[in-house]
């Protein structure tokens, strides 16, 4: 098997005449925190559907877990998606369903485990993400910071080696901000899973990132990539600076 | 706020005066523009001399007088901020051009949806054959839920619906009637009509009023929270594990909404009939007499397709709908109107085959 967890390579997006992004190419280590970043409207959630199978990029190839995303039967496909967990900005929290229930599904549908043996798993994942109390509670009626919590119990539910995390921290107030980034650092301690983490809050950036690529709106891709902590020190371009910076770009 | 137009030499100049703002432009505007655009042969100026105040509503309008005129524009007695605001709005990109409206738009939306429409049938029936290898994300409880909104809860209403539809038909058709001495004959007319026609038909209306709408706004909801997104990235079919529970709870509940519906029309039939001196078992037989097996069975048949196409509808409007609140509403809309449009145009090929088929 292939030694990274994700592959991107040459991928580009088109929607109409409006070009998103183009030839974009990393590849992310087993057991890292690879963070996607950049301004809004440049594209970073467009990319993390492409990689979690979402939506077909105009060009371009993309593996998880060496296998392809688009290529291969509905068999393999379903095998792939099953290796994944994928929490959305907004939580996408099944709304009838009670947060247990949210985190019960996808051990209902995947093993054979009785019906005791999966809540009891469910708690457990509720009560890793800090929710242990909350898992009888609607959807409807948690903080936003909870959905999101609740949203990585639901997307670890089969412990998948790769969890994919799309603004983890937007809308969120720091100190809840900064436990979701401690809870990424220890699943990745305590768990060895690798993450994929779409976001453009640059202290959460700077506090979880192994490695990182920046995408940009203007140039329509990827325009540095590497240590965050080293980009924000040593990058000479306008745009990387600005971003790090937290400076105003002249029009 | 003032406008005055002057000669000055070969230009015109707009002498604007007092506030610049946007409780000041509102009623000038026009004239404004106007006047830019009258001038547009000529230098134009634009004299603020006199301007007390301005913001930034104030500057949009010289900016639209400028465009208006097209043209060689002064700014005279303008404040470098003025000058400055301009500037940075003209900066800004030009409004799109409003896009055509196209008279026959409708019939170019309504056939682009077609291809949209085969792809669901399509993927409902692998969906369907699939089912034997996928049983667990088949959820029956989910079902039972959906026939329980969608069946029991409109039970009440079908009762009432019914009971009128067979009070009025009854009663409108038992006036001319009575003049060729067939008072009797309005049994096997609203019978017949109900059982064959109306029945399936106001179920299925029903159905695309509650229980369509209801869907295609759930689903609908769900896709614009990204709950469908998240479905598919856990290998949840959303067919399987959302639309084949809805459309197998429409086939189970519309025979049961459409029988309801027809008991209660009878009976509001026959409390017409029997005030106008019938007896209940002469109206009793004549249903009995006329309203052969073949015509419950073609209807509750028909019910059934109607019920699959409502809901496939309503489930197909909420898989497709776009962004934002806006759009729950409209795939709300669409699947009521494609619900029971669907219906009648279906109701009419059944005649058609019914009638083939001598039924």
């Amino acid at each position: 098997m292939s030694a990274h967890a994700v592959e991107v390579e040459g991928v580009a997006q088109v929607f109409g005449a409006r070009t998103i992004f183009r030839d974009v190419s990393f590849e992310v280590e087993t057991g890292e925190v690879f963070v996607i970043l950049g301004g809004s409207g440049c594209g970073k959630s467009v990319l993390l559907s492409l990689i979690v199978g979402l939506r077909k990029p105009t060009a371009g190839r993309v593996r998880v877990l060496g296998q392809d995303m688009y290529a291969g039967d509905a068999g393999a496909h379903g095998a792939a998606l099953r290796r994944i967990g994928v929490m959305f900005q907004s939580g996408a929290l099944f709304g009838s369903m009670t947060l247990l229930e949210n985190v019960m599904l996808p051990l209902e549908m995947y093993t054979a485990l009785p019906r005791e043996g999966r809540e009891a798993l469910a708690r457990a994942k509720l009560a890793q993400v800090g929710l242990g109390d909350a898992a009888g509670l609607m959807p409807a009626e948690i903080s936003g910071g909870m959905a999101k919590r609740a949203a990585i119990a639901r997307a670890m539910a089969l412990d998948p080696p790769v969890l994919f995390l799309d603004e983890p921290s937007a809308g969120l107030d720091p100190t809840t901000s900064a436990g979701l980034d401690a809870l990424i650092l220890e699943l990745r301690r305590t768990q060895g899973t690798t993450f994929v983490v779409v976001t453009h809050e640059l202290a959460s950036i700077l506090a979880i990132a192994d490695r990182c690529i920046m995408l940009d709106r203007a140039a329509q891709g990827v325009i540095a990539r590497g240590d965050p902590r080293r980009l924000r020190e040593e990058s000479a371009d306008p745009t990387v600076h600005a971003f790090f910076h937290r400076e105003a770009l002249a029009a | 706020m003032g406008l005055t137009v002057e000669r000055r030499g070969a230009a015109r100049a707009l002498v604007l005066s007092g506030r610049l703002d946007a409780t000041g432009v509102g009623g000038l505007w026009s004239d404004v523009v106007r006047a830019a655009a009258a001038a547009r042969r000529r230098a134009l100026i634009l004299d603020l001399s006199g301007v007390s105040s301005w913001d930034a509503a104030g500057a949009a309008l010289l900016l639209a007088a400028e465009r208006a005129h097209g043209g060689s524009v002064a700014l005279e007695g303008a404040s470098a901020d003025v000058a400055e605001a301009l500037a940075r709005l003209r900066q800004a990109p030009r409004p799109p051009p409003a896009p055509h409206r196209d008279a026959l738009g409708w019939l170019y939306r309504g056939l682009a949806a077609i291809p949209g429409g085969i792809a669901f049938v399509g993927e409902a029936a692998v969906a369907v054959l699939r089912l034997p290898r996928r049983a667990r994300l088949f959820r029956v409880a989910d079902m039972l839920r959906h026939a329980d909104e969608a069946g029991v809860r409109g039970l009440p209403l079908a009762v009432l619906l019914g009971f009128l539809i067979g009070l009025i038909l009854a009663f409108q058709s038992l006036v001319p009637m009575r003049r060729f001495g067939a008072d009797i004959y309005v049994a096997n007319l609203v019978a017949i009509g109900l059982v064959r026609e109306l029945g399936p038909l106001l179920a299925a209306v029903i159905l695309a009023g509650r229980t369509g709408s209801a869907f295609a706004a759930e689903i609908g909801t769900m896709k614009v929270n990204q709950e469908i997104d998240a479905l598919v990235t856990l290998d949840l079919d959303p067919m399987t594990f959302l639309v084949l529970p809805r459309m197998a709870a429409s086939l189970l509940v519309m025979p049961a909404l459409t029988v309801v519906l027809e008991l209660a029309g009878l009976a509001g039939m026959a409390v017409v009939l029997m005030s106008s001196g019938i007896p209940l078992a002469a109206i009793s037989h004549q249903v009995t007499a006329w309203v052969a097996p073949a015509d419950a069975i073609g209807g509750l048949a028909k019910a059934m397709v109607f019920g699959l196409v409502v809901v496939g509808i309503g489930c197909a409007s909420g898989l497709s709908t776009g962004v934002g609140p806006r759009a729950v509403g409209q795939s709300a809309t669409a699947a009521v109107v494609g619900g029971i449009v669907a219906t009648i145009l279906l109701d009419g090929l059944f005649a058609v085959i019914f009638f083939r088929l001598g039924w």
